[in-house]
């Protein structure tokens, strides 16, 4: 357990910073609402006619919720981990770097943390279920909570692994052009991916965010039919999330 | 100081850092270059030199954060390249940039560092105190590190350096960017410590006045250990005073010396950051400078603009060892970057004071 030690203190002083900051916790909660509430209106007359026969009653905002809930843990999954980047050379990760602690340790509470972070800040929106019109059950709650943590620990453990190789903050718009768009669009949250041409339906694959959203909508959305079957949905998930947190482990230990 | 057994490493005999032919090659170009030396216990060791001179590339080698090409170090008897983390557990160390989290107390600061190097739990309160106490922070323990000026930054980080009684503590430019005053207290602590914690301190600095605090100073140029002595001997081997003159025509002076005086003269040329008079410097190392300067006024032709005579500080032994001046210069976009976090920092440093 001593092994473990850092990653315990990493975790604690990220959560700590976290909560020490109500104005970010309440503050990064205004994208997924705008998105939800002003996009969702807007594309939903339209949209309508889109969905999957058998669903025509439900609303757009209520397919979507679970799309953005995923959206949410995307980028809160991220962008913690990014923040490694300016941590290694200013901050508190330097500290850890240099003390009689192995650096996998370091790199795993990292991923913990984030994960942690993310899935908290996706069960926060839960309060705004109601709004969306998912009708949520307890029983929901009980399932969302893993599920959100599962799809947090995947995007941390990518964000980890990608971070690692970041020389400086100058890549981060990179990172945002090139990986967490593509993967929000291409995962199914904002549209249904059945109609789509092979080549969106390729990437959606190999896209762990779509498992992700696939599992969410698949517990909040009791008459949408979803695209895999749960269980399929979280296996994919595990996957994804044990080869990003190897993956994640190797590269931060070789880069310092 | 039986109460420091359980998380410090036993001592070992001989010198407490001993180096030989330490090299660091970075995609061909050689940031450090054979460099051999060895640290006694107790004593205050200083690297002086310029940026990219080598010297936080050393540091980083007997921390354990960078691997040698090739060469060996030893430090309290622990090989840096197969025992890191008895060697890590024998230092402490204080970063150029700042490593403090800034959203948290100072104590918490303390805390999280004793529980990484294994400070037992019922010692974690009274060690911290302890420190704090030293930097004369304990009254401000509970503040968040934001609201600290840069001096009491530095002062809580050299605090936490010790927080778990390490053999050797390094200060990578430890005054950088801090005001005079708060420069000379941090050399006030840092004599305190040898004296109260047995401790040996590496530090390194560019600042000439500073390095003469030291014990024992190591001058580092490209990669390379050009002199090591106490301060007053380098000084000594400048030999006697300088004078710095600035004429009309240097290079017409500076043939005038060596006629008729003997004299090898050196040309520095007017640099902006220089104040004073324009024109090129010209710099002069002889035996008894206020005897021998009216003579030399008096025989030369050129006109001279003004004068200067004082003792040798450790600038004229870098100068006359090297052939230039410590300065500094921006190298890539990392230290770019770094550059502008530190004036930041500095500036909202400043607004707390």
């Amino acid at each position: 357990m001593k092994r473990f030690r850092a990653t315990y203190i990493i975790w604690l002083r990220d959560l700590k910073r976290h909560f020490r900051d109500r104005a970010r916790i309440f503050g990064s909660l205004a994208t997924p609402i705008i998105f939800i509430f002003i996009l969702g209106q807007g594309l939903g007359s339209s949209m309508s006619a889109a969905l999957p026969a058998g669903s025509t009653t439900l609303d757009y905002k209520t397919f979507m919720f679970p799309g953005i809930l995923g959206m949410t843990v995307l980028f809160a999954g991220v962008f913690s981990a990014v923040s490694i980047v300016w941590d290694r050379e200013f901050g508190f990760l330097k500290e850890m770097l240099v003390a009689p602690v192995p650096s996998w340790s370091i790199a795993l509470g990292k991923v913990v943390s984030g994960a942690t972070i993310a899935s908290f800040q996706g069960c926060l929106m839960l309060i705004l279920a109601p709004l969306a019109g998912v009708k949520l059950t307890p029983q929901m709650v009980v399932l969302l909570i893993p599920t959100l943590f599962l799809v947090a620990f995947s995007m941390t453990g990518m964000g980890v692994l990608v971070a690692s190789r970041l020389k400086s903050m100058q890549g981060f718009q990179m990172i945002m052009n090139f990986i967490m768009m593509p993967m929000f669009f291409l995962s199914g949250a904002m549209f249904p991916l059945a109609n789509a041409p092979a080549w969106m339906d390729t990437l959606a694959k190999i896209n762990p965010l779509t498992y992700g959203v696939d599992a969410l909508r698949s517990i909040m959305l009791t008459d949408f039919p979803s695209r895999y079957p749960f269980a399929f949905d979280i296996t994919m998930i595990v996957l994804i999330s044990s080869v990003m947190l190897g993956m994640a482990i190797a590269t931060f230990s070789r880069q310092s | 100081m039986n109460d420091a057994v359980s998380s410090r490493p036993p001592v070992s005999a001989g010198p407490v850092i001993e180096v030989k032919n330490l090299t660091k090659r970075f995609n061909g170009l050689t940031a450090v270059d054979g460099v051999s030396f060895s640290i006694n216990r107790k004593e205050i060791f200083g690297f002086l030199g310029p940026n990219g001179a080598g010297k936080t590339t050393t540091i980083s080698m007997l921390c354990t954060l960078l691997k040698p090409t090739s060469g060996s170090a030893t430090l309290n008897g622990f090989d840096i390249a197969t025992q890191q983390d008895a060697v890590r557990q024998s230092i402490g160390i204080v970063f150029q940039d700042p490593t403090l989290d800034d959203q948290l107390t100072a104590w918490e600061n303390l805390h999280f560092h004793a529980m990484l190097y294994n400070v037992p739990a019922s010692q974690r309160r009274e060690r911290a105190e302890r420190v704090l106490d030293m930097v004369g922070l304990i009254d401000r323990a509970g503040d968040r590190v934001e609201t600290y000026s840069g001096g009491m930054k530095r002062r809580l980080e050299i605090a936490r350096g010790l927080m778990h009684y390490p053999h050797v503590l390094f200060l990578d430019e430890p005054t950088l960017g801090l005001d005079p005053q708060t420069r000379s207290a941090i050399w006030d602590h840092v004599h305190e410590l040898r004296a109260q914690y047995d401790i040996t301190v590496f530090l390194t600095t560019h600042y000439m006045d500073e390095a003469e605090n030291c014990d024992r100073i190591a001058i580092i140029d490209t990669g390379k250990i050009v002199a090591l002595d106490t301060p007053g001997a380098l000084k000594h081997r400048v030999g006697g005073d300088i004078i710095t003159l600035r004429s009309a025509d240097a290079a017409t002076t500076v043939a005038e010396l060596m006629e008729k005086f003997s004299l090898e003269a050196q040309v520095q040329p007017a640099s902006a950051d220089t104040s004073g008079p324009a024109g090129d410097r010209i710099y002069l190392e002889v035996p008894e400078g206020r005897t021998l300067l009216p003579q030399m006024l008096r025989g030369l032709d050129t006109e001279i603009l003004s004068v200067t005579v004082r003792e040798p500080t450790l600038d004229d032994v870098f100068l006359s060892l090297t052939g230039k001046q410590i300065r500094e210069e921006t190298v890539d976009k990392m230290d770019a970057m770094k550059t502008r976090v530190r004036r930041r920092r500095a500036q909202r440093g400043a607004g707390h004071r």
